[in-house]
């Protein structure tokens, strides 16, 4: 059971450093042993409007936010007004108390003000205004009660690398500044205590883009081009910055068009390549990832969804490009799609997906969005044990030489083909976008037609055996099966913890691969359970249709949210009471 | 030591016969053979069109993309193999209209890539449109009261967007094209041979016969100077009783691929993959 936890947040206008601010914060707790999970809420502006960055810490492992804030740092007004309503029982907020007033009467009575001379305090210690950042860091330090020592070396990694030791200096003492002021001017505020925790194991705290970048140098992919796009840009940075480092080729492009088809034009050549997108960037990409369907080049595409259609929500979370992912490109072609829903099977997913993508010749979309994207989680060290790549079918020249007679897209039992790339003698292929005969020529024939149709689905059958695409979570026997896919995985884990302990069984149905759909694991579900409940970041409860499609199978219930936000598990748990009760009339 | 019969496949073309394609392709065969680049080791890229099939008919490797999709797919092979020599071909449609924005950023790159465009002036393969070459005033099943736009100028278009080797043929002369060819593959970086090949089906204007008495070589111009930017863009913007061909512009600059320290040792597809090590990756984020 959990001794300590809490939500901290902090809001003030865009492009003052709210989002290094709470990754500082967020660092702080996962050095110290603690689990963290932090999100941020952004416009899509650089400068102007209104940004915050929410933490939350506590000593066992967690999956998503939660609604309420304990701590609520305001640096400015429009926070306090925004975010009152958000703070917990006995909360608090932080602010400046010379930049602005807050008026007793308007929040409530348990909350409680601290006012703390941010600005002020951070000139005195001899920086710049921007530092009051770190002077509200220090004051919540002293509020949590938790050793200062664990935010300096946090600070003095962000701020000291480039910038040097000096940089560093100064911003500790803006947060000590602040710390020590909260300790002398609130001697007896109550606080809320958080211990470290000793001798637990080192843990990243990492987004998942950054883990889907990290699956994708471990898997050895040497190509990754992208134009840029919220939220999948920071695959392209991440990738960009150990381009050298890592032996990588990381493009920009000048358009989603030409992204895909470098990857598709490197890939053919003979490394793993990969390219990123969000649901614009996708649309563009269409016709060529149907090139990669016919020509059997193998591609890794990532789509991190935001709120659609056309530009829609940029910098907001959706989950409504399923159905599009699944049938992306005119004519029929197998591709697989996947949804890791944290940001342990962003990483292994991604892994896997250049494997799957060689051994079966096909493309691969790995589809996350902004939620799942670009929030941070402090998660284990990745076991990295059991990684193997495999390349499958790539022909050595030595397989080669003693073939009669090469056949690019020999009709085989598994419908897998062996592969050569350009540069290897006996292997010439002409990869054509046109339907082709085994030898690679172009065909108009029909038998020929309905033999590579038929084979290049064959592989998809054989895929389909191999691949373990839902996972369950909770009590076999429940009473409630709640399902979902992607990024909602986290939420939802978070309001189970609510039901079990109230004692009402419950499970969750993970559907981890979209295609090949899990037919048999869905439906057996569906079958055993007495209350199945969907819960979509949708307004079309998309999975719910494919269940049906793959199934039979209606869900009983479903619990839809389209507002360009993540569901918080508060709100999973009321809904699903709802059902309960509505269910019992 | 390649030779014309390994290059040449057993179908023959399917283009009609008296096609300013043949002599892309066979002057194209010539060009590797003189050249003498092993087949294994040259990769054509294609789009779609009368001229996306020409991979077809030449044993190499090859591979026939969508429609204006040339460059990109040709750009990512080379980087990933620098020791391949990339060759794309498309038509006037696919490259300076579906494509144009590859096009343009392809020059910009320098990626060590030669571009062969079968520059016809219409399009052939869907049966005789405009295309964004066609001269204004051209009547074809899309333009019946003549096309309004005015046409690209691929010449100017390239020398404006730094391309470092800018070049035109002719189809109907094979000897003159295949040099060109020969020179484009060889020159490093980005190279244009943009090519006038008459369409003998559905373009009734720009015939074999009325480039024969326009066209005339930059070489034999004596006082011409192919590394001047400015003469280069006066001679580009020629057209109409003369058309120049041959080399209009070249100069050095150092090719995409050139920058990458990464490749700087061996070629991208030849880095071993097996066992990367992240480890050290993941203690950053602790």
């Amino acid at each position: 059971m959990k001794k300590y936890g809490l939500t901290w947040k902090i809001g003030g206008e865009a492009g003052y450093g709210i989002a290094t601010t709470g990754m500082i914060f967020a660092k702080t707790f996962s050095r110290g042993g603690l689990f963290v999970f932090d999100m941020n809420e952004s416009p899509s502006l650089i400068r102007g409007g209104h940004n915050t960055h929410t933490v939350r810490v506590e000593d066992e492992p967690i999956f998503s936010h939660i609604k309420s804030v304990n701590i609520l740092v305001a640096l400015n007004k429009e926070t306090v007004d925004k975010h009152k309503n958000e703070i917990a029982l006995d909360g608090s907020i932080i602010y400046d108390g010379e930049s602005f007033t807050i008026d007793r009467s308007e929040v409530r009575n348990d909350i409680k003000l601290f006012s703390v001379p941010l600005k002020r305090l951070a000139t005195e210690s001899g920086g710049e205004r921007i530092m009051q950042n770190n002077v509200a860091l220090g004051a919540s330090m002293a509020l949590i009660d938790y050793d200062i020592e664990y935010l300096n070396s946090v600070i003095r990694d962000v701020f000291g690398g480039k910038k040097g030791k000096e940089v560093a200096d100064l911003n500790i003492k803006a947060a000590k500044s602040g710390y020590d002021y909260v300790k002398e001017k609130f001697l007896n505020a109550k606080k809320i205590k958080i211990e470290p925790i000793k001798n637990s194991p080192k843990r990243m705290y990492i987004t998942g883009n950054e883990a889907i970048a990290l699956g994708a140098l471990k898997a050895g992919c040497k190509f990754y081009s992208a134009y840029p796009m919220t939220p999948a840009s920071s695959i392209l940075h991440y990738l960009a910055s150990k381009e050298y480092d890592y032996d990588i080729i990381v493009k920009q492009t000048e358009d989603e068009i030409a992204a895909v088809l470098m990857a598709i034009g490197a890939s053919f050549a003979g490394v793993r390549a990969m390219t990123g997108t969000s649901g614009g960037g996708f649309s563009l990409m269409a016709e060529a990832i149907g090139l990669a369907g016919m020509t059997e080049t193998p591609l890794v595409i990532i789509l991190a969804q935001r709120p659609g259609p056309a530009t829609g929500l940029p910098t907001h979370t959706e989950q409504s490009d399923l159905r599009f992912a699944m049938h992306t490109s005119n004519g029929e072609f197998p591709r697989v799609v996947v949804a890791p829903g944290d940001i342990e099977e962003c990483f292994y997913e991604t892994f896997n997906a250049f494997n799957i993508a060689e051994k079966y010749q096909l493309p691969v979309i790995i589809i996350s969005d902004k939620y799942l994207s670009e929030s941070h989680r402090s998660v284990d060290l990745f076991d990295l044990s059991k990684m193997k790549i495999d390349r499958g079918k790539l022909i050595s020249d030595e397989k080669l030489k003693q073939m009669k007679e090469f056949k690019r897209y020999e009709s085989t039992v598994d419908g897998v083909s062996w592969r050569s790339i350009p540069s290897q003698e006996n292997g010439l292929f002409k990869a054509a976008t046109n339907e082709h005969d085994e030898y690679s020529k172009i065909s108009e024939d029909a038998a020929n037609r309905t033999i590579q149709v038929d084979k290049r689905f064959r592989k998809f059958k054989v895929l389909e055996s191999e691949i373990d695409g839902a996972k369950i979570y909770g009590d076999n026997d429940a009473d409630v099966t709640l399902i979902g896919w992607g990024s909602t995985k986290g939420p939802i884990l978070e309001a189970m913890k609510f039901f079990q302990k109230e004692k009402i069984k419950i499970k969750f149905l993970q559907v981890l691969y979209i295609l090949p759909f899990p037919k048999e694991k869905v439906k057996d579900v569906l079958e055993n359970s007495n209350k199945t409940i969907l819960i979509e970041n949708n307004k079309t409860a998309q999975l719910g249709g494919v269940i049906k499609e793959f199934t039979g199978k209606d869900v009983d219930y479903k619990i839809l949210k389209y507002d360009g936000r993540q569901f918080a598990p508060e709100d999973i748990y009321t809904k699903v009471k709802e059902v309960l009760e509505f269910d019992k009339l | 030591m390649t030779n014309f019969e390994e290059l040449s496949t057993e179908d023959k073309p399917t283009w009609c016969p008296g096609c300013g394609n043949w002599g892309i392709l066979n002057a194209l065969k010539n060009a590797l053979v003189q050249l003498n680049l092993p087949k294994q080791n040259v990769l054509i890229v294609s789009g779609i069109g009368c001229s996306g099939h020409l991979p077809e008919w030449i044993n190499t490797y090859a591979f026939n993309s969508l429609h204006g999709r040339t460059l990109p797919i040709a750009s990512a092979a080379k980087l990933v193999n620098h020791e391949l020599s990339v060759i794309a071909v498309g038509g006037d449609g696919d490259g300076y209209g579906i494509g144009m924005g590859h096009f343009i950023h392809a020059m910009r790159r320098n990626i060590d890539i030669t571009y062969i465009v079968h520059d016809n002036q219409i399009y052939g393969l869907t049966t005789g449109q405009a295309s964004p070459t066609s001269e204004k005033g051209f009547k074809t099943k899309s333009t019946p009261h003549g096309s309004i736009e005015i046409p690209v100028n691929p010449i100017a278009l390239a020398i404006a967007s730094d391309a470092t080797f800018v070049a035109r043929g002719f189809a109907g002369d094979l000897p003159h094209l295949t040099k060109l060819i020969i020179e484009g593959i060889k020159h490093k970086g980005f190279a244009l041979i943009d090519v006038l090949q008459p369409c003998v089906s559905f373009n009734t204007l720009n015939t074999f016969d009325y480039f024969q008495k326009r066209v005339y070589k930059l070489e034999n111009e004596k006082k011409y100077d192919n590394t001047n930017k400015i003469e280069a863009f006066k001679k580009a913007l020629e057209w109409g009783d003369k058309i120049p061909i041959g080399i209009f512009f070249k100069s050095e600059r150092k090719t995409y691929e050139e920058e990458l320290p990464q490749i700087s040792k061996t070629p991208m597809v030849k880095h071993k993959i097996d066992n990367i090590d992240i480890s050290y990756l993941m203690e950053e984020f602790v």
